[in-house]
C-alpha cells in the first residue's frame, strides 16, 4: 500500500561528500564500440535507448573500435591531440597568471577538453558556436591566436573587446564563436534562433548551442528545444556534463530524468549520450548531429558525459564540497592520456614524442604570454582607455552619453 | 493623402520594410496566420511568406531570444509581444543580451531588433494587460525605448526602428490603435479617419528616433508627455484654457533634451504627465533633467501627474488612469505656485 503518512520534503545529494571515498559505481559505462550507429535520417522514436547511452569509441587497450569509429586521419589525430595539449597548458599558464595578480578570474577546463576540441572539428568553416565558458577549445582547434585571447584575459591595451568583459569572455565572429554572455543559458536560444536565420535564408550553415548540466535548468534551455524541435533548426545542442554546477551536483538540475540527454526526447529531438573524454566518440556523434542537421533533419541534442577535474573558476575551492580524489575515480579516464595512448597504439606516437612537444608546446604558449604581457596585464602596462567604456554601445553615440563622456573629463 | 489607424500604419510599416529588405522577419504569438490579436500584422504572412511572418510558441523569452540570435545571423527581427505586460520572462534578454551585444563585443556582434508591444490601458484590461513598463527599459544601457502617439508617427518611427542598427522597444499605446483618447472615456471615440494626424503617406518614410514633437505651441507652461497622454494632455489644456505648450516626446531614449529644454525655458513652468506608476517612473528622469538644465528659469515647482503607485486595476481602471481632470488640476497648481 502507498505511503500516505506525512509528507517528505526530498532534496537530492551526491554519493559523497568530502572525506568519503569516491564513488561512480551508479556510472554504468557500456563497452566502447558498443552502442550502434544509426543512418542520419534515423525515425528518433527508434533511437531513444542513445539517451540512456554512453557512445564510446576508444577502449581500454587504445584501440578505436565499433561503428563509430575510423573517421579521422592519424594527421588528424595527432592535431586533436596537439589542441588538447595546448589547451591544457594554456589553462595553466593564465590560472597561474591569475594567481600572480596579472587578471581578475580564469576558467579552465581541466579534464573537458576533448569536447570543445573535437566539436570543433566536426563543424565547416561559417557554422557558428553559442559557447559557454568553457569551450575556449573550439577557439584554439580553429587556429584563432592565444596572444588574442591572453590579451582578452589581462583586459591590456590590445584587448579586441576594450577591457568591456570578464576574462575569457571571448567574442569571435570570424571563428564561429559567438560573444560570450556569463548569464547562464542565454546563449542556448540564441543558438536555435541564428540557425533558424540560417534557414529562413537557403543558407547551407549550421548552429551549435552549448550549456553545462546545470544551466539546464534554466527556462531558456526549454525555450531552446520548444523552437529547435517547432522549427526543426538547424542546430547542435551540446549539453556538457561535468557532474558539478560550482558546488551542486548534476541531481540538482537533474531531478527525476535519468539523464540530460533525455530531456530531448520529449520534443522528438535525437537525443545522444557519449562519452565526453573520449575525442573520437566526440567528433564521430557531433559529425552525425552536424550532418543530420544540414541535410534539414532538424536539431540533435547530445550530452556530453564527463568530469570538471579542475575548479570551477579561480574563486572556487571544490575540496569544501568534494572528495579530493574523485576526479582520479572518474571512470572515463583523461582525453588526453587516452588520446595519447591510441596514438601510441596505431604507432604514430611515443612517450618520448610527447614529452618533446609537451615542451614544444610550453615554449610557444610562454611566447604568446611574453607578446601578451608586453601590451599590459590588468594592473600594469598598456590597458584600454575611459573613453573605450563610452564607445560602442550604440552604433551611434546618443547625446546623453555624450556628455557623460564631457564630464567624465574623456 | 490616405487616412489609417494606427494598427493600419503600423501593419504598413512592417509592410513597407518587408518589400524592402527581405532580411526583414516578422514573428510572435498568434502573429502569422491570424495576423495578431490587436492584427497589426494580418496578411503579412499571405504576402511573404510563412518564412518570413509566422507564429511563435507562447514564450517570450524565445521570441527575443531567437530574435537576438537571428540578428547575430544578419537579419532584422521586428518581434511582437503580445502585451507590454508579457515582456517579463524576456528582459532577461533584452537587458542582457540585445542591449549589451554590440558593446561586449566591441561590435564583432550586433542586435537591430525591434520588439513591439501594446502598452497602457483604457481598455480595461486589469493589471496585466495594462502596464507602461517604458522606464523598465530607459533604465538599461543599449536599449532605445519609442512611443508613438499617432498614426502617422508610428509608421515613420517603425520604419526608423527597423532601419535602426541597434535594439529598439516599440511601445504601442494600445488605447490608441483605433484612435486619439483623451482620457474622457464616457465621450464617443474620434475615430483616425477624422484626425489629421491619421494621414499616413504611403510607401517608404521615416521619422527620426530622438526627435520630439511640439503638438501645441504655448507661452505659459511646458507639458510633457507622450502615447496616450498627448491628448490628456490636450484636452487638460483647451479645458483649463492655459497657454501651454505640449511637446510629445516620441522618443523616449535617445531623448530630445534640446527640445524640452528650449521650451521650458521659454516658458518657466513644466508639468510631466504618464500612465506609468509615479515612483522612479520616467517622469522622475525628466523632473530631474529640467531641474538641471533649466533650475534658474523655473517659477515653480515640476509636476507630474502619473498613475498612482499600485498595479492597474480592473474595476477601477479610471480612478486609476491620470485624465484630463487631474492632469487639469497640476497645470492650474503649477500656474498659481
Amino acid at each position: 500500500m502507498a505511503d500516505a503518512g506525512m509528507l517528505r520534503f526530498h532534496v537530492p545529494e551526491p554519493e559523497v561528500r568530502p572525506g568519503g571515498t569516491p564513488d561512480f559505481s551508479n556510472v554504468t559505462v557500456p563497452k566502447a564500440g558498443s552502442v550502434p550507429r544509426p543512418e542520419i535520417d534515423v525515425d528518433p522514436r527508434t533511437i531513444r535507448d542513445l539517451a540512456f547511452s554512453i557512445i564510446r569509441v576508444l577502449n581500454r587497450n587504445g584501440e578505436a573500435v565499433g561503428p563509430w569509429a575510423g573517421l579521422l586521419s592519424d594527421d588528424e589525430l595527432l592535431a586533436g591531440l596537439r589542441h588538447m595539449m595546448t589547451l591544457r597548458t594554456f589553462d595553466a599558464r593564465m590560472q597561474m597568471a591569475q594567481r600572480q595578480g596579472k587578471t581578475s578570474f580564469y576558467m579552465q577546463h581541466l579534464g573537458e577538453e576533448a569536447v570543445s576540441c573535437a566539436f570543433r572539428k566536426a563543424l565547416s568553416p561559417g557554422d557558428m558556436n553559442f559557447p559557454t565558458y568553457r569551450q575556449a577549445g573550439l577557439l584554439i582547434a580553429d587556429g584563432y591566436p592565444m596572444v588574442t585571447m591572453m590579451n582578452q584575459i589581462y583586459s591590456n591595451e590590445a584587448d579586441p573587446l576594450k577591457g568591456r568583459q570578464l576574462p575569457i569572455m571571448y567574442s569571435s565572429k570570424e571563428h564561429g564563436f559567438f560573444s560570450i554572455s556569463g548569464n547562464l543559458a542565454t546563449q542556448y536560444i540564441q543558438a536555435v534562433g541564428w540557425a533558424m536565420a540560417s534557414a529562413i535564408s537557403n543558407d547551407s550553415r549550421i548552429a551549435a548551442g552549448w550549456i553545462g548540466d546545470g544551466s539546464t535548468a534554466e527556462s531558456d534551455f526549454h525555450s531552446a528545444l520548444v523552437f529547435a524541435s517547432t522549427y526543426k533548426a538547424p542546430v547542435v545542442l551540446n549539453v556538457v556534463n561535468n557532474q558539478w554546477a560550482i558546488s551542486t551536483f548534476q541531481g540538482i538540475a537533474r531531478g527525476g530524468s535519468g539523464t540530460f540527454a533525455a530531456r530531448g526526447l520529449g520534443f522528438g529531438i535525437p537525443s545522444l549520450r557519449v562519452d565526453g573524454n573520449d575525442y573520437l566518440a566526440v567528433h564521430a556523434v557531433a559529425k552525425w548531429a552536424a550532418e543530420r542537421a544540414r541535410s534539414n533533419l532538424g536539431p540533435t541534442l547530445v550530452e556530453y558525459v564527463t568530469y570538471r577535474a579542475g575548479a570551477h573558476s579561480s574563486s572556487d575551492d571544490p575540496s569544501a564540497y568534494r572528495p579530493k580524489t574523485e576526479s582520479d575515480a572518474w571512470p572515463l579516464g583523461d582525453p588526453i592520456v587516452r588520446l595519447k595512448n591510441h596514438l601510441i597504439r596505431l604507432g604514430v606516437w611515443s612517450d618520448e614524442r610527447h614529452a618533446q612537444a609537451e615542451a614544444e608546446i610550453l615554449d610557444t604558449v610562454i611566447a604568446a604570454q611574453k607578446e601578451a604581457e608586453s601590451h599590459g596585464t590588468l594592473h600594469a602596462g598598456g590597458k584600454p582607455s575611459t573613453r573605450d567604456m563610452f564607445e560602442g554601445l550604440y552604433a551611434e553615440m546618443p547625446p546623453h552619453l555624450r556628455r557623460q563622456r564631457q564630464q567624465a573629463g574623456v | 493623402m490616405p487616412r489609417r489607424t494606427m494598427i493600419e500604419a503600423i501593419r504598413d510599416a512592417m509592410d513597407v520594410s518587408m518589400g524592402r529588405d527581405d532580411k526583414v522577419v516578422v514573428f510572435g504569438e498568434d502573429v502569422g496566420f491570424f495576423g495578431g490579436v490587436f492584427r497589426c500584422t494580418q496578411g503579412l504572412q499571405a504576402k511573404y511568406g510563412k518564412s518570413r511572418c509566422f507564429d511563435a510558441p507562447i514564450n517570450e523569452s524565445g521570441i527575443v531570444g531567437s530574435a537576438i540570435g537571428m540578428a547575430a545571423y544578419g537579419l532584422k527581427p521586428c518581434v511582437e509581444i503580445q502585451f507590454a505586460d508579457y515582456m517579463y520572462p524576456a528582459y532577461d534578454q533584452l537587458t542582457q543580451e540585445a542591449a549589451r551585444l554590440r558593446y561586449r563585443s566591441n561590435g564583432d556582434f550586433t542586435c537591430p531588433i525591434v520588439v513591439r508591444m501594446p502598452t497602457g490601458g483604457g481598455i480595461f484590461g486589469g493589471q496585466t494587460h495594462s502596464q507602461s513598463p517604458e522606464a523598465l527599459f530607459t533604465h538599461v544601457s543599449g536599449l532605445k525605448t519609442v512611443v508613438p502617439s499617432n498614426p502617422h508617427d508610428a509608421k515613420g518611427l517603425l520604419i526608423a526602428a527597423i532601419e535602426d542598427p541597434d535594439p529598439v522597444i516599440f511601445l504601442e499605446p494600445k488605447r490608441l490603435y483605433n484612435g486619439p483618447f483623451d482620457g474622457h472615456h464616457d465621450r464617443p471615440v474620434t475615430p483616425w479617419s477624422k484626425h489629421e494626424l491619421g494621414e499616413v503617406a504611403d510607401g517608404h518614410y521615416t521619422v527620426p528616433l530622438g526627435k520630439a514633437a511640439i503638438r501645441r505651441t504655448g507661452s505659459a507652461i511646458t507639458v510633457l508627455a507622450y502615447g496616450t497622454m498627448v491628448y490628456v494632455a490636450q484636452a487638460a489644456v483647451e479645458e483649463t484654457g492655459i497657454d501651454a505648450e505640449i511637446i510629445d516626446l516620441r522618443t523616449l531614449l535617445p531623448l530630445d533634451l534640446d527640445t524640452i529644454v528650449a521650451s521650458v525655458k521659454k516658458t518657466g513652468r513644466c508639468v510631466i504627465v504618464h500612465e506609468a506608476t509615479l515612483t522612479s517612473g520616467f517622469g522622475a528622469e525628466l523632473s530631474a533633467l529640467v531641474q538641471e538644465n533649466c533650475f534658474y528659469h523655473l517659477e515653480a515647482p515640476v509636476a507630474r501627474v502619473a498613475g498612482w503607485d499600485t498595479p492597474y486595476p480592473h474595476a477601477q481602471e479610471w480612478d486609476y488612469f491620470p485624465g484630463p481632470a487631474r492632469v487639469g488640476r497640476a497645470l492650474l497648481e503649477t500656474m498659481e505656485a
